[in-house]
This record gives C-alpha cells, sequence and structure tokens, in this order.
C-alpha cells in the first residue's frame, strides 16, 4: 500500500477508536446518570426530608441521614481543613528540599490513595473498641482521615505555585515569614487551597467503608455525637439489597442527593480553579 | 572630603575621581565573599558607595552583580547553602553581623526586582503593607502616607480611582513603580533595584529612569542593570563586575568614555557579554 495512504488510513483508524471509545465511556455514564435521576426523582417528596428511615412496610424518608451525613462531613472538614493546611503550609514554606518533607509528603500520597474501609477499620480499632460502641465521633474522625491528606496535598501545591519572588518582595520589607505566608501565600493561593477543601469535601461526602465501621447507622433521628449516627452512605447500602421497595426506593432518592451534591461541590472547584487561572 | 576609595582588587588601588564627591560613603562594603555552596561568586569584593548618588552596577550574566546587590539586605538567606564572608557598613554598621536585626536592617533598605512583585491585594493595601509594619498610623494619617508614597513614584494620578482594586491589574510599568511606592513608603535611606526595567516596554522603562532621577535626591541607590545605556544614562556611578570580581568602579562618564581596564572597555564597548 502507498504509504501516504497507509498513513491517512491509520490516521482514520485512531479518530475512530477514540472516537468510540469516548463515547462509550460517555454512555456509561449517561446510562449510570439516567437510572439515578429515573429512579431517585421518584423518591424525591418532601417527605423524604421531612421523616426519618421507616420500619419495612411504613412511610418514611432520610431526614436522620441527611442530618447525620451533613454534621459529620461538617466536622470532619472542620478538623481536616486546619490540620491539612498547617501540613501543607510546612512542607511548601518551611520544609523545602529536607529530608523529613519528602518523607511526609510519601506517607501523604500513601494516605491519599489508602483504601478507605482500611481507614475505617483503623478507626474501629482505636476508637470504637475501647468505647465499646459505634459512635458519630469515630465516622468523623474516620472521613476527617480521608480528608486531611487531600487538603495537604493541595495546599502544598497552590503554595508551591506562588512565586518566590513574591515572598522575597515581602521578606525584603521586612515582613516576618509567617505574616508573609499568612497575608501574601494564602491570599494568592486562596482558590486552590479553597478548591482542595471543596474536592474533600465531594470526596468525604460519598464514602461508605469507613463509617459502616464507625458510625454505623441509627434508624432514628439522632444528634448524639457519642451514638450510632445514620447517614446516606449506609443507609442507601442497606436499603439498596433490601428486599423491601420502599427501602430501595428511599435508596435511590438518597443516592440521587449524593450525588447532586458531589456534582454541586466539583463544579464549584471547577469555576474556583479557572477563576484563579484568568486572575493569573 | 575624601573618603578612601577600595578599587579592585586585581590592579591593585585603581586611581578614581570619586574622592572629589562630598557625598557621604553610605554602604561600605570591604572583602565580601559570598558562596553559594562550595562555589565562590564573589572574591573579595571592596566598595564605598555614596549616599543620595545612584550606582550601576553592570557585567555580563554570571558575573554576580545580582548576588551582591542580595547580600545588601541579606535576602539571600531566605535560601540554605548561601553564605558570605566579609563586611557590609550601613551607615557605618556592619550589617553582616548575626546579631544584625534583619526587620530593622530591611525597614532601611528597600527591594525592587526584575519581574514587578506586586501582593495579591488593592493598590492602596500594597502600599500601607510596609507602612504597618513599622508604624501604628491611625487611618487618615495612613491614607495620606499612601498618598505621599504614590505621588513620590508618579503614580499617583494614575491609580487614585483606583485604589481599592488588585495591583496586578495595573500595567507592568505601573505594577513596578507601584513596588518602589511600597518601598519608598516605609522611608528606607536604600533602595535596591535588581535589573527593575528589563521586563517592561521602552515608555515604561524612560518613566522608570524619570523616577529613579527624581528618588536620587532623598535616597541612595543602588541598580543592577544588563542595559548599559541605562546605566550610563541614570547612574552616577558605574562599577563594572566581572566573574566575581570587581574590575572598574568610577564616575559613569569615565566608565563608559575612559575606562581604565581593558575588560571594561572590552565590555562598554560591546566586545563581549
Amino acid at each position: 500500500m502507498n504509504p501516504v495512504v497507509r498513513r491517512h488510513l491509520t490516521d482514520k483508524i485512531v479518530v475512530a477508536v477514540s472516537f468510540a471509545v469516548t463515547a462509550a465511556i460517555l454512555a456509561v455514564l449517561a446510562f449510570i446518570l439516567g437510572t439515578l435521576i429515573y429512579n431517585g426523582l421518584a423518591a424525591m417528596k418532601l417527605s423524604l426530608f421531612t421523616e426519618s428511615t421507616p420500619p419495612p412496610g411504613s412511610a418514611g424518608g432520610l431526614a436522620n441521614a441527611i442530618m447525620g451525613s451533613l454534621m459529620m462531613t461538617v466536622l470532619a472538614t472542620l478538623i481536616a481543613t486546619p490540620v491539612g493546611i498547617l501540613a501543607g503550609t510546612y512542607l511548601a514554606e518551611y520544609a523545602r528540599g529536607n529530608k523529613l518533607a519528602s518523607v511526609v509528603r510519601f506517607i501523604n500520597d500513601v494516605l491519599l490513595s489508602a483504601p478507605s474501609i482500611i481507614i475505617g477499620l483503623f478507626v474501629y480499632t482505636i476508637i470504637v473498641m475501647p468505647m465499646g460502641h459505634f459512635s458519630a465521633w469515630a465516622g468523623t474522625v474516620a472521613l476527617a482521615i480521608i480528608a486531611v491528606p487531600i487538603i495537604v496535598r493541595t495546599t502544598e501545591d497552590m503554595l508551591s505555585l506562588v512565586p518566590d519572588t513574591l515572598r522575597e518582595a515581602g521578606m525584603a520589607l521586612g515582613t516576618p515569614k509567617w505574616m508573609v505566608i499568612l497575608h501574601i501565600g494564602y491570599k494568592a493561593a486562596f482558590q486552590g487551597m479553597l478548591t482542595g477543601i471543596l474536592l474533600a469535601i465531594a470526596r468525604v461526602s460519598g464514602e461508605t467503608a469507613p463509617l459502616l465501621f464507625t458510625a454505623l447507622n441509627n434508624q432514628f433521628w439522632s444528634m448524639d455525637l457519642n451514638a450510632p449516627m445514620a447517614n446516606l452512605p449506609v443507609v442507601i447500602f442497606q436499603f439498596a439489597m433490601s428486599p423491601y421497595a420502599d427501602w430501595r426506593e428511599l435508596a435511590w432518592g438518597g443516592a440521587l442527593l449524593i450525588t447532586f451534591t458531589v456534582l454541586v461541590l466539583n463544579v464549584l472547584a471547577r469555576v474556583l480553579s479557572s477563576q484563579k487561572k484568568r486572575a493569573a | 572630603m575624601s573618603t578612601q576609595i577600595f578599587a579592585p582588587t586585581i590592579s591593585g588601588t585603581a586611581a578614581t575621581s570619586l574622592g572629589d564627591d562630598e557625598a557621604k560613603e553610605k554602604i561600605g562594603i570591604r572583602d565580601l565573599r559570598f558562596y553559594y555552596g562550595d562555589y565562590e561568586a564573589l572574591k573579595g569584593i571592596n566598595i564605598s558607595i555614596r549616599d543620595r548618588r545612584v550606582t550601576a552596577f553592570i557585567g555580563p550574566s554570571g558575573c554576580g552583580k545580582s548576588t551582591l546587590l542580595r547580600t545588601m539586605n541579606r535576602i539571600y538567606e531566605m535560601y540554605p547553602g548561601q553564605r558570605t564572608t566579609g563586611e557590609i557598613n550601613v551607615d557605618g554598621r556592619n550589617i553582616l553581623d548575626p546579631k544584625e536585626d534583619l526587620t530593622r536592617l530591611r525597614s532601611n533598605i528597600g527591594m525592587v526586582f526584575q519581574k514587578p512583585t506586586p501582593f495579591p491585594m488593592s493598590i492602596w493595601e500594597n502600599v500601607a503593607f510596609g507602612i504597618r509594619l513599622y508604624e501604628n498610623l491611625p487611618k487618615a494619617d495612613l491614607d495620606e502616607r499612601v498618598h505621599w508614597a504614590l505621588s513620590r513614584t508618579a503614580l499617583w494620578d494614575e491609580v487614585k480611582d483606583k485604589l481599592n482594586q488588585l495591583g496586578t491589574g495595573l500595567s507592568g510599568g505601573q505594577q513596578q513603580r507601584l513596588c518602589i511606592a511600597r518601598a519608598v513608603a516605609v522611608k528606607p535611606g536604600i533602595l535596591l533595584m535588581d535589573e527593575p526595567a528589563s521586563a517592561l516596554d521602552p515608555i515604561s522603562t524612560a518613566k522608570l529612569e524619570e523616577l529613579i532621577a527624581e528618588l536620587r535626591d532623598d535616597f541612595c541607590i543602588v541598580i543592577v542593570t544588563h542595559n548599559m545605556q541605562q546605566a550610563a544614562r541614570a547612574a552616577d556611578y558605574t562599577a563594572f563586575m566581572y566573574l566575581g570580581d570587581l574590575v572598574e568602579y568610577d564616575t559613569s562618564e569615565k566608565i563608559f568614555t575612559n575606562p581604565a581596564d581593558k575588560r571594561t572597555r572590552d565590555y562598554v564597548t560591546g566586545r563581549f557579554g
């Protein structure tokens, strides 16, 4: 075959194959979302937000699970954000080129990709077993442990993008280092760091495995952090596999809620980081 | 008044016409050596820089001119593995003394960088940033000082209606003058400028040089530049550096018309560098 014709043919085949694969992946995604929306919308009634999880065969909603997820996610974020930002700041600002930093960075990366079920087991061993019962605290800690490495990583990355000349300019004015970090570094990296926190929240809000070992579930409305607490992922896990149609419908509703939340957080993170790029 | 001028180490004490200048010494550098790890980047610099004059450092890339500038406010200490020996006397006090208070030192020495470095905050906050480090002024006085600094750097008319906008939104030349205003606002005695016009267009460069001429009467200005015309235009004195040595230091007129050292002559006539 003529080499020019052959190259054109190869080109066409490669384009066609990549297009087909992309379409296939998008089709799967569309199928998932379609099923989710179709089944989930049926569950979207006011009672979903006002009533607690019912025993099989009676009416109810997910109010207790929504509240539980919200509480544990918010608390976990409140714990993980300062820890993550401080550690990320240490790595980017104080520990450049130092041995300890590369060890910390490596461990953080391992933690970042650790299966969440292991985090769940870990918290089960150090909190649930000594306490003798499941609790929302344990769930919060497990979620925080998952969120920390994400925030550490984005904080370090975003601070590393702040040019050194800006730090030099701050130092040359006689500004103490902590003030340079606080007033110049954080200010320049703010949007990126916020994006990292949002992504951490998005990741944490869909986690099931760590909650299964820690907060477990609660059939009733409870805001007691020392007691087991209902939460969307575990409720979905239990209800979706049940033989009861009304439970399965609630599971679909919960799944749609989580997906929607994660989607909104991701879009928000994307908008923020694209604004950042335009400003730079 | 005749102050002894320390001239290049290689050719011995060179006769210069600086002795006639009545301006007193602001920065006196004695046998300054600088090391990046094991590499000696400055090989024993001796120079007397005069107050209320503009002194330019020229030389090919890697000659150590920026390094020398960065020792004068000890900004190099931000990075590990960089160290100095010798003396830098500012107003007669050796600032390389480990006991020297860096905050105090840097309140007296402003620095402007190659690329403009406005902080990610408003124009007003940029200028007020340094003032607030050292003085606890009421808002009205602070406003007045910001106004003064921006006027002093010929920026006031251009930014007076947008003081609350981001400093990063200004043009390159305006950003650079904002950085000078930020440094001037603290009322330092010395301004260090590290190739301040290298990122600017010709018109902005001309404005910057005008500004330098304006500020000359109130500050000791040290400027590093690779632009020889700029040194000839803007500086009273010019020092030529080569491979970590100070080769020749004299009035700009002498350096650019009748240099004593062959290497200086070759450089200013464009034979190398």
